[in-house]
């Protein structure tokens, strides 16, 4: 029962169960579907979905209902369908279709959309469901499609096949029953990945054998966490007492990761279908909102509020109005008795609706369209850009997310990664330092050879005879412990290849440290081959030495360990553990060595920006070992906890250790970095640098990349400050220097990087960051953050070092929700910064990626993704500038137009009886939004540049003037309102002047209250159409296209809707109105005064700014002109001086 | 320290759909349009730009407002053809209820729509079970005083003034979009089976003796048909012909309106009104956008002289100022 209700949840397309675990812990599988041997524990059988994958939404059958349920779940689309039901059930002034038209079609585009797009789901779905797999049936090899595997069939994989559910790797055709896997087509991470196979059924190489192993696999329920996995398998032999091993997530092979260099493996499904990991991790990407579009909410509620005010005013109105008899029913206009029968209160509410519906138009149905729209077409630009294209790796950007282009342009902080994005994440083994004694490679590169480079030179004293034994010990621990992997055929795609020693050879590993070392290594002491065998029966070959060693353990590196070690025999037999980690998780196990020597060497290395690590040994004596490996063995088949029981483990083996020395890596940093660090700063964008190295090697990067410069003043917030100084004084201290500063002198947003304003850096290391996060004993725990906000406010640049991955998450958080709540940017390239970035991503900011060598899962994840850390200078400053001001302009300007439109219907209602009379035909109504204002708009939103693009680029600072929001603040948007508001009042009353007891035209006749609406309804079409090309800075041809295009349609339509008596229409009351009306000379001059004088004080407002307190954009606008102005200028006012004298 | 990842980190959940994620994004087109490089024209708002504008709508609107101004005044003098529009005041044409009051299909001589005439025209659909032609409020209500103008000679004998009572509404919806039930019968017969307005003396078969302004194409009911924008409204009631040009076409002297009141106002306070007037090429007497013409004129020029002087202090003053920008 249970089960099924699992399955039933986990196949509504949510993923993420939470409390998963609570329903069935286990399950259990048997492999092959054969039951175990009686007397074995009895499981209870569970059901299992198939392994059919469905990732789309809706199906044939529920595509309609479903799809316009979600789309009404969309507040204004739901509005829309009110007003529009009012329309259908009461006598409104306007017919249900000119606001049923612009829904329907708004309706029908977006789920023709997401047909489509559901349509391609179900095609991926299909072609994946139904591709074949090989699985064995009664020892025979039988092809299925894979959509109906069952959990607990045994399947073979053949090389460069992807796995088609989850697998436990039973056995492959290599000998050593590892395999090689990439998960490329997941991540594009084309590294090779090991798994291990069972041991105990990894000798079941063929069909027949498989059938014949009887076992059972018992693991946890299934979860999302892919790097999580534990389970237990019992192997039935002939002898009746099972063997059980544990299975960690090596044993594991997930689906969609494909299998190569590897002939072919056997496993057996435990998970399928919706329950594999990778499907369990397929989140639809929520909708995030950005600040534009929820200042445009907010807009939208002060319109509704207007909306309705504006019907309660006229309700009001009218039945005071009425409350005259003759007024209410003269005998001219009687009301039919149903009308009259009535009910005061309904006719009252009915009339309220009336007015509702009359100006409903005020909050428009297209804009919601055109944003959209905007987005979508937008974010192009992006992917188009080619400076943003990177030759090297041919990678281009890529917008993941459209919903945010506008929030690039508002960013405010920026969290970055430094190793790889800051950083090439290219590494170069620097020099290594023994027992004190500093050794210097020739030149060595990863990736790049030198021919001459012939080994590692020392550059002081030569070792004595009892330190040669550590420099072998310390060579090899550099050749043993690491996962680096080797690989031989040279038509691999893995950029690494070191042609020297006749054969080609590829190291591969998931850390370009690793390849570093050990390629630093072996050009130094010419160690041809690293062979690694990832098994417990493996060797490691160091042919220099002409040793062979025996892998027993590897205890693999985490980041919060900071360490890795491994065990080996050697050929003598001696057991040696090799560790190689961060000084900071070396140091405190040491127990002997040169420590001071090697500690002062590491901390110069790391001033110089280098990475280092620390290598210590030990010698183990068998009892020991032993020891170990129960200790080990015990962990690993643990099913609950095991990876905490593990943490205690490695700590308690890798104690004790002896120092060996350490290295020296660089890591250069990535062409540019620098000049778009301080590119950002001058933008008034806040850079931190998160990172996990050593603060030294941190601080050094931060000052290659001039996020410090040499006035900074730095203040340090670092574990060793805390331990002299309590963190309460270390902390106000630090507000007090801080707060002098900006006391003294009122910080300006503007003139903060003039010279004279003390520049403030800080310094804060993971300890520290962790000591003020902890809730204090008293729960008083908001104090300490709220200082360290006011510290980092008032800081230009942040270098978090020494941060675990869950920190950087914590950091970012804490800035999301200070209450200035700025947009946080946080860009990275790895794993490591994921669970920052997946924290950036909760509260709304946009975050970005760079591309880089640690693989695209970072890309694949984000909201945009750019190839180098430089590029971001351009997203940010060029294009999230332009999707900003362009998306401002679209939001108010829409507003604008609409109270253009519906104002004057408004005021009409006082020279109608508040009738709820028209005051333009239906054909105007409806197409107003949708046809004649809509296109100028959208282009503009997309091709508008108030600035070029390489001045952008040249002045950051031009994006504070966009910052907070600025074009969209209430100043700005009531300037709009009362814009709208005056342009509406000169529409109206300029026609009304125009027709108030007179005739216009030259034989008499009069015209009557439509060509009155149209007179009006031209007049603002023209009047709307020119405010935007007044707006408008960039005129290409598609512009002058565009909007003088939608001029002449809006003539040629409205000649065609009143030249003919249309057949299916009852009424025919436009027939020849706008004709009529363009055949009166007055009513020409009346629309050219009154647009005049409507765009007359947006000319006035926009001049006397810019004259009088003219923005840096339009300081550099005029700057950019000044030239061709300034001889026009002349020109023309010479000219009117001399009009003027005459 | 080492960023050292176990190779696990690296296994991650794209959406299952999705397996050519790793396809590398070609390169982008080096169009004009895709860099947004497009050749274009940048016009910047300044007031050196604006400046001339505002002297050339001053220079340009003044003028005009003059004449516009000039012209309306002269309406007075009565020469050339002479308009008479009758006038009514509280009148609320433009009322919804009353403005949809009417069946345009009917009046197109749609017999369908004769005989029964469409909902909007209720009350005024149907009397006594039979259908109303013309149905609606609209018509129902059509203005029926008749006025007469007499010149008081010397004799006392007055003379009365032709009144010209075609080419009133507009050619297109006396010859289009108003049209009588087709038919080769009389008028009446054409309209058998309907019944008039329930305020109306006459049949709309009687509305007149021409055939031709008969019916549904009368003028004075199709002028009425048009409904006023404003509750103050003037409807052309006759022409006047100017006879020769040597004669005014109301000459100076006595004249004498006869009117057969026919038409209620005083229920809802009410006014009527009978106006003469001469048309000029730009219509009847409105001193409006005349007015509004110089106004304008006079306040862009206005501005602009404003503009110039803050352009010029603004100039000497930043001057200066950019060069420490």
């Amino acid at each position: 029962m249970s089960c099924i209700l699992r399955q039933l949840l986990t196949l509504s397309s949510f993923p993420q169960c939470a409390g998963e675990e609570n329903w069935v812990d286990s399950r259990t599988i048997y492999v092959g579907h054969r039951e175990p041997p009686p007397g074995t524990e009895a499981y209870i059988p569970q059901r299992y979905p198939d392994n059919r994958i469905v990732s789309s939404k809706y199906t044939f059958w529920n595509f309609i209902p479903k799809n316009l349920f979600e789309q009404f779940r969309r507040i204004a689309n739901f509005y829309f369908l009110i007003i529009f039901l009012v329309q259908l059930i009461i006598d409104t002034p306007t017919s249900p279709v000119t606001s049923g038209l612009p829904l329907f079609f708004v309706i029908t585009v977006t789920a023709i959309k997401q047909g489509y797009e559901d349509w391609l789901r179900h095609k991926a779905d299909n072609a994946m469901n139904q591709c074949p797999v090989h699985f064995i049936q009664h020892g025979k090899l039988v092809r299925k499609q894979s959509r109906k595997l069952r959990v607990g069939d045994i399947v073979m994989v053949k090389e460069n096949e992807t796995f088609p559910c989850d697998l436990i790797f039973l056995s492959s055709s290599r000998g050593d029953g590892t395999c090689h896997v990439t998960t490329a087509s997941l991540d594009g991470e084309s590294s090779h990945k090991t798994h291990h196979a069972v041991q105990d059924t990894k000798g079941f190489h063929t069909e027949e054998e498989i059938e014949g192993l009887h076992a059972t696999v018992e693991c946890e329920q299934p979860q999302p966490d892919l790097y999580k996995f534990v389970g237990r398998i019992n192997v039935y032999n002939d002898l009746n007492d099972p063997v059980v091993r544990p299975l960690g997530s090596e044993n594991l092979l997930l689906r969609g990761a494909t299998l190569k260099n590897t002939e072919k493996i056997f496993g057996v499904a435990i998970y399928t279908g919706m329950e594999t990991k990778m499907a369990l991790n397929y989140q639809s990407k929520s909708q995030k909102r950005s600040a534009v579009e929820k200042s445009m909410n907010v807009f939208l509620i002060v319109y509704l509020c207007i909306l309705i005010s504006k019907a309660l005013i006229n309700t009001v109105l009218k039945y005071v109005w009425q409350s005259e008899p003759f007024r209410d029913e003269p005998w001219y206009n009687q009301k039919t008795e149903s009308e009259r029968q009535r009910n005061l209160f309904l006719r009252a509410f009915t009339d309220f609706l009336a007015f509702m519906v009359l100006f409903n138009y005020i909050i428009p149905v297209s804009m919601y369209v055109t944003v959209e729209m905007q987005k979508f077409l937008g974010s192009y630009f992006i992917t188009w850009d080619e400076d943003m294209f990177d030759e090297d790796t041919g990678e281009g950007p890529l917008v993941n997310t459209s919903d945010l282009n506008e929030e690039l342009g508002q960013v405010e902080y920026v969290f970055t990664d430094k190793t790889g994005t800051l950083t090439e994440n290219n590494m170069e083994f620097k020099e290594c330092c023994i027992e004190g004694h500093v050794y210097v490679p020739h030149v060595v590169c990863n990736g790049q050879v030198v021919p001459d480079s012939s080994g590692i030179d020392m550059i002081d004293s030569s070792p004595g005879v009892s330190s040669r034994e550590r420099e072998e010990l310390f060579f090899r621990a550099l050749c043993l412990c690491h996962t680096v992997q080797v690989k031989d055929d040279d038509n691999m795609d893995g950029p690494r290849m070191s042609p020297d020693s006749g054969k080609s050879c590829v190291y591969i590993s998931s850390s370009p440290d690793e390849v570093a070392l050990v390629e630093g290594v072996q050009r130094g002491l010419a160690v041809t081959r690293i062979q690694y065998c990832a098994d417990q029966g493996g060797f490691r070959n160091c042919p220099h030495f002409f040793f062979r060693f025996e892998l027993l353990e590897i205890l693999s590196f985490d980041s919060v360990r900071r360490r890795m070690s491994v065990i080996v025999k050697s050929a003598t037999g001696e057991i040696y553990l090799f560790c190689k980690g961060a000084d900071s998780s070396i140091f405190p196990r040491v127990i002997e060595g040169k420590v001071d020597q090697i500690r002062s060497r590491v901390e110069r290395n790391a001033v110089e920006g280098l990475r280092t690590l620390c290598v210590a040994y030990k010698r183990l004596i068998p009892e020991e070992y032993e020891g170990i490996c129960k200790l080990l063995q015990a962990t690993k088949v643990a099913l609950q906890d095991r990876e905490k029981k593990l943490a205690e483990a490695y700590e308690q083996i890798e104690k004790d250790l002896i120092l060996l020395g350490a290295t020296a890596v660089e890591d250069r940093l990535q062409e540019k970095a620098a000049d778009t660090i301080e590119a950002l700063q001058k933008a008034g964008i806040k850079v931190w640098v998160l990172t996990g190295d050593k603060m030294e090697t941190a601080a050094a990067t931060c000052y290659a990349c001039k996020l410090f410069r040499r006035n900074t003043q730095l203040l340090e917030l670092t574990t060793k400050k805390i331990e002299e100084q309590s963190l309460h004084d270390v902390l106000f201290e630090l507000s007090k220097t801080v707060l002098r500063c900006s006391g003294s002198l009122t910080r300006d947003n503007f003139s903060g990087l003039s010279a004279d304003m003390q520049d403030y850096g800080l310094i804060i290391d993971g300890a520290a960051l962790s000591l003020i996060m902890k809730p204090r004993e008293d729960g008083s725990s908001s104090n300490y953050r709220e200082l360290f906000l006011e510290i980092c406010r008032n800081c230009s640049a942040v270098l978090c070092c020494r941060m675990a991955p869950l920190q950087k998450a914590q950091i970012v958080k804490l800035i999301k929700l200070s209450k200035e709540h700025p947009i946080t940017l946080a860009i990275g390239d790895g794993a490591n910064d994921v669970s920052m970035i997946l924290e950036a991503h909760v509260g709304h900011p946009p975050w970005a990626s760079v591309i880089g060598k640690e693989g695209r899962q970072a890309a694949r994840n984000s909201d945009y993704a750019i190839p180098k850390f430089k590029h971001l200078k351009k997203m940010l400053l060029v294009h999230g500038h332009f999707y900003y001001i362009r998306i401002s302009e679209l939001v108010q300007y829409f507003f604008y137009k609409n109270v253009c439109f519906i104002f004057p219907q408004f005021l009409y209602q006082f020279f109608c009886g508040f009738s709820q009379q028209t005051l333009y035909d239906t054909a105007y109504l409806t197409l107003y939004n949708i046809s004649f204002t809509s296109l100028p708009i959208l282009l503009y939103s997309l091709m508008e540049q108030h600035v070029s693009i390489d001045t952008l680029k040249r002045d950051p600072s031009l994006y504070r003037d966009i910052a907070k929001n600025a074009l969209l603040r209430w100043r700005v948007f009531i300037y709009w309102t009362f814009l709208g508001l005056f342009d509406a009042l000169v529409f109206f009353f300029g026609a009304y002047f125009m027709f108030e007891n007179t005739t216009v035209t030259n034989n008499g006749q009069i015209f009557g209250n439509w060509t009155f609406g149209m007179l009006v309804f031209t007049v603002m079409v023209f009047t709307v159409t020119l405010k935007l090309a007044l707006d408008t800075h960039y005129w290409t041809w598609i512009n002058h296209f565009v909007i003088w295009g939608s001029l002449l349609f809006y003539i040629v339509f409205s000649l065609l809707w009143g030249g003919i008596i249309w057949p299916f229409l009852n009424y025919q009351r436009m027939y020849y109105v706008f004709i009529q009306m363009l055949s009166s000379g007055p009513a020409w001059l009346a629309v050219v005064l009154l647009v005049t004088v409507s765009l007359l004080p947006d000319v006035l407002k926009k001049v006397l700014c810019r004259q009088l307190w003219p923005t840096a954009t339009e300081r550099v606008q005029a700057k950019n002109q000044c030239l061709s102005v300034e001889q026009s200028t002349i020109f023309m006012l010479s000219q009117t001086s001399s009009s003027l004298s005459f | 320290m080492a960023m050292n990842y176990n190779s696990k980190d690296e296994v991650d959940g794209g959406p299952p759909c999705a397996p050519g994620g790793t396809a590398k994004t070609p390169r982008p087109d080096n169009t004009a349009f895709k860099q947004q490089r497009l050749p274009a024209w940048q016009p910047i708002l300044t007031a050196g730009t604006v400046l001339p504008t505002f002297f050339i709508i001053g220079l340009i609107f003044i003028p005009i407002g003059i004449g516009i101004f000039v012209t309306s005044n002269n309406i007075r003098e009565i020469e050339g053809n002479v308009f008479m529009y009758y006038a009514l005041s509280n009148f609320y044409q433009n009322h919804r209820r009353y403005v949809k009051s009417r069946d345009d299909s009917q009046l197109n001589g749609d017999s369908s729509a004769l005989l029964n005439p469409s909902k909007e025209c209720e009350p005024y659909r149907r009397n006594e079970d039979k259908p109303i032609a013309p149905c609606g409020a609209i018509a129902n209500s059509m203005f029926n005083d008749t006025l007469e103008l007499f010149l008081m000679g010397n004799d006392s004998y007055p003379t009365p003034i032709t009144l010209k009572k075609k080419s009133i509404a507009w050619w297109t919806d006396k010859n289009v979009k108003f049209r009588n039930p087709p038919g080769e019968e009389s008028l009446e017969e054409r309209f058998k089976g309907t019944t008039k307005p329930v305020n109306w003396l006459n049949p709309v078969y009687m509305l007149d003796s021409d055939p031709d302004n008969n019916g549904f194409i009368n003028e004075d009911f199709i002028v009425w048909m048009r409904t006023a924008a404003l509750p103050n409204f003037r409807k052309l009631y006759r022409l006047i012909e100017r006879k020769s040009d040597l004669h005014p076409t109301l000459p100076a002297g006595r004249y004498y309106l006869n009117i057969t009141y026919n038409y209620p106002v005083h229920s809802f306070d009410g006014r009527k009104r009978m106006i003469l007037s001469t048309i000029s090429w730009m219509g009847g007497k409105n001193p409006f956008l005349g007015i509004a013409y110089i106004a304008i004129g006079s306040i862009s020029f206005f501005l602009g002289v404003v503009l110039l002087v803050i352009n010029h202090k603004y100039r000497n003053s930043s001057n200066t100022a950019d060069i420490t920008i």
